[in-house]
């Protein structure tokens, strides 16, 4: 289990805008009559996303009142799950997998590199405030190994040189192209491929 | 090695397009009306004698979890729940389903629903996974837009509702009564089984939980027919694969291949060979990080199936092949997926809870040789502790790996930990104290 630290400093209001709450019907009208309680973790990622990236607790408690639950039950559901920021984060957000695949294959380099450039410790803020970066488990892309993850997109077959050159960019507030850094495609082996040939120089 | 048109799979690397002109193409969708004009009998017949087994750890014979469904639908309804929260270290098969073979997996949504009298399937996806969200989303759509969902779905006169619903984070949620837990909006804890998912699932009403590979490859089965499925690989471990071999290799790499190809094969054609050269291997993971790994002497001759790995005490799980070569501190590797469990383990059994921790801390002592001699039996009865005690599987799966590293290793760790604990010494010293923090 991981601990979330709560912000200490939390905003006074929180609602959804007139777009986000088309959206937030919408979902729950994926689930059965009653059922409404299912939309919370999607309502969850709708605050996040309205509020910087990160959820306050009077948007849980909004939250609550939308879906007519207690308040409780949205609040242990944000902390149990670890893609919900409870405290502010950069506007860039990196992830860099560290497991088992991803290590062996160099991931603690990029966690240096990501000490160095953007803060000492991580989930704190860079200089400049807009980049923050956590180390977090496997994010299911071990073939492309060592990999992270900027906001919503993979960035992939990475090594020192491609990462600093990726935080450089993100730290003057630019977005990188994501996917693989080795200019392979997907997840085809990089060279001497045996299988669906055919398929490939049709 | 298997022929190119015997793949399930030929958009793995995404060489001909997604949408849904390119999946006709690739044969998806043609024929979805006919297979189900045969009736849920002939559908749950042919993929019992097809032996699929299920490919999201477990193995379990898909055709009798699907006959497990009440047969007429009662005062419930029943639900197809799709796992897609693939987060098993070692494995990222189901990412490249869900980017490149969308329209697969929604046919087969589609057949399966059918066959387990189902109006409503929910896609389980990992949070992290967005943008293969997104596509999969889009070919929903197309589906829909074509007639192929909704309302009388495909003209067979079965109507069909495909939700997406995404995680956050949990690797427990992969376990499939706390995927349900999730759905229904509560923390991803696992619920005790009995009663099974199949008649007491989502919201209290019978479920059927699958995973996405399980479910791609059904639409293909019942075209191809399942006495071509069988004829691939051996009995009771037939049919076709995706591997994902990571780690200390030269072209890390998915692969579709037969049940039962042998592992060096795996590593040698398809992903260039091991770093350094195959003496260079120290291990392999065979299954994902919960399957116990395999030294470098089994790997020389094992044969990648459910059955053959559990006769090496190991397992087939997920087929994410881990490959570790000599370069690296193989306890250190061990210490790093301990992390992992100790970071997924959802607090809700005592023995998973603290002993994920304690695994953990003990094997990171000892990859610094900072633990005593005594420790390396006391870890393997914290294994013991855990494996069965816990109310789902994640008991076993953090304990697996540890037990195969002693197993296999064990000589190497009492070399690298071999001081005497100083509690034989100096009797002064309280018993439950970590070793390492007094002074030497």
């Amino acid at each position: 289990m991981s601990i979330k630290k709560i912000s200490k400093e939390q905003p006074e209001k929180f609602e959804f805008n007139s777009k986000n709450l088309d959206l937030a019907k919408k979902i729950i009208d994926n689930y059965p009559e009653g059922k409404q309680q299912s939309a919370v973790m999607a309502l969850l990622y709708i605050a996040q996303s309205q509020n910087n990236n990160w959820i306050p607790l009077i948007a849980m408690k909004y939250i609550a009142k939308f879906l007519k639950i207690p308040y409780i039950q949205v609040y242990e559901v944000a902390t149990f799950y670890s893609m919900y920021n409870l405290s502010p984060v950069g506007k860039y957000f990196i992830q860099v997998c560290t497991t088992t695949p991803c290590m062996i294959r160099g991931a603690y380099n990029l966690v240096e590199i990501c000490k160095r450039k953007i803060s000492e410790k991580e989930k704190n803020l860079s200089e400049n405030k807009i980049c923050s970066w956590t180390e977090v488990e496997c994010l299911g892309a071990c073939i492309n190994a060592p990999m992270m993850q900027i906001n919503d997109d993979y960035y992939e077959d990475l090594n020192e040189e491609k990462t600093e050159k990726i935080i450089d960019k993100i730290l003057n507030g630019e977005t990188p192209k994501p996917g693989s850094y080795k200019g392979r495609k997907n997840s085809e082996p990089e060279n001497n491929r045996k299988t669906l040939l055919g398929v490939k120089n049709a | 090695m298997l022929r190119d048109e015997d793949r399930i799979f030929q958009n793995l690397y995404n060489d001909s397009g997604i949408d849904i002109e390119s999946s006709k193409k690739r044969g998806d969708w043609l024929n979805s009306k006919e297979i189900i004009s045969k009736g849920k009998d002939w559908i749950i017949n042919e993929i019992k004698s097809s032996e699929l087994r299920g490919r999201g750890g477990a193995g379990f014979p898909t055709g009798l979890k699907w006959s497990f469904a009440p047969k007429e639908v009662g005062s419930r309804p029943h639900y197809l729940v799709i796992n897609a929260d693939e987060s098993e270290p070692g494995t990222c098969k189901d990412r490249d389903l869900l980017r490149f073979e969308p329209h697969k997996l929604i046919e087969g949504c589609l057949i399966a629903s059918y066959a387990i009298s189902a109006h409503i399937c929910y896609i389980y996806i990992r949070g992290e996974y967005i943008n293969e969200g997104k596509i999969l989303q889009n070919a929903i759509n197309e589906a829909y837009e074509n007639k192929l969902l909704g309302k009388n779905a495909s003209d067979t006169g079965w109507d069909l509702d495909i939700y997406i619903h995404y995680g956050a984070g949990a690797y427990i949620c992969g376990e499939e009564t706390a995927l349900l837990e999730s759905i229904e909006g509560k923390k991803g804890q696992p619920r005790l089984k009995p009663p099974f998912p199949a008649l007491v699932g989502l919201y209290g009403c019978p479920t059927i939980v699958n995973n996405v590979e399980t479910i791609a490859v059904v639409p293909t089965i019942l075209k191809k027919g399942s006495k071509w499925f069988s004829s691939i690989g051996r009995p009771k471990n037939t049919g076709t694969k995706i591997f994902c071999i990571s780690g200390n290799v030269n072209n890390p790499c998915n692969v579709e291949e037969e049940m039962g190809i042998p592992l060096k094969e795996l590593i040698e054609k398809h992903a260039g060979g091991v770093v350094g050269g195959w003496d260079n291997l120290k291990a392999v993971i065979p299954g994902g990080s919960s399957m116990p790994l395999l030294p470098k002497k089994i790997c020389e001759t094992i044969k990648m199936d459910f059955d053959s790995l559990v006769e090496e005490k190991s397992g087939l799980g997920t087929a994410g092949i881990v490959v570790i070569n000599k370069d690296q501190d193989i306890i250190k590797c061990m210490a790093r997926i301990a992390k992992f469990y100790k970071h997924e383990s959802c607090g809700q059994c005592t023995p998973c809870r603290e002993g994920t921790g304690w695994m953990w801390r003990m094997l990171e002592r000892m990859s610094i040789g900072e633990a005593s001699r005594e420790e390396v039996e006391m870890l393997m009865d914290v294994t013991k502790q855990i494996e069965g005690h816990t109310i789902c599987a994640f008991g076993e799966g953090a304990a697996w790996p540890v037990q195969g590293l002693l197993r296999h290793f064990k000589k190497e760790i009492i070399k690298k930990n071999n001081f005497n604990p100083l509690i034989k010494t100096n009797k002064k010293i309280p018993y439950l104290v970590d070793q390492h923090l007094l002074e030497k």
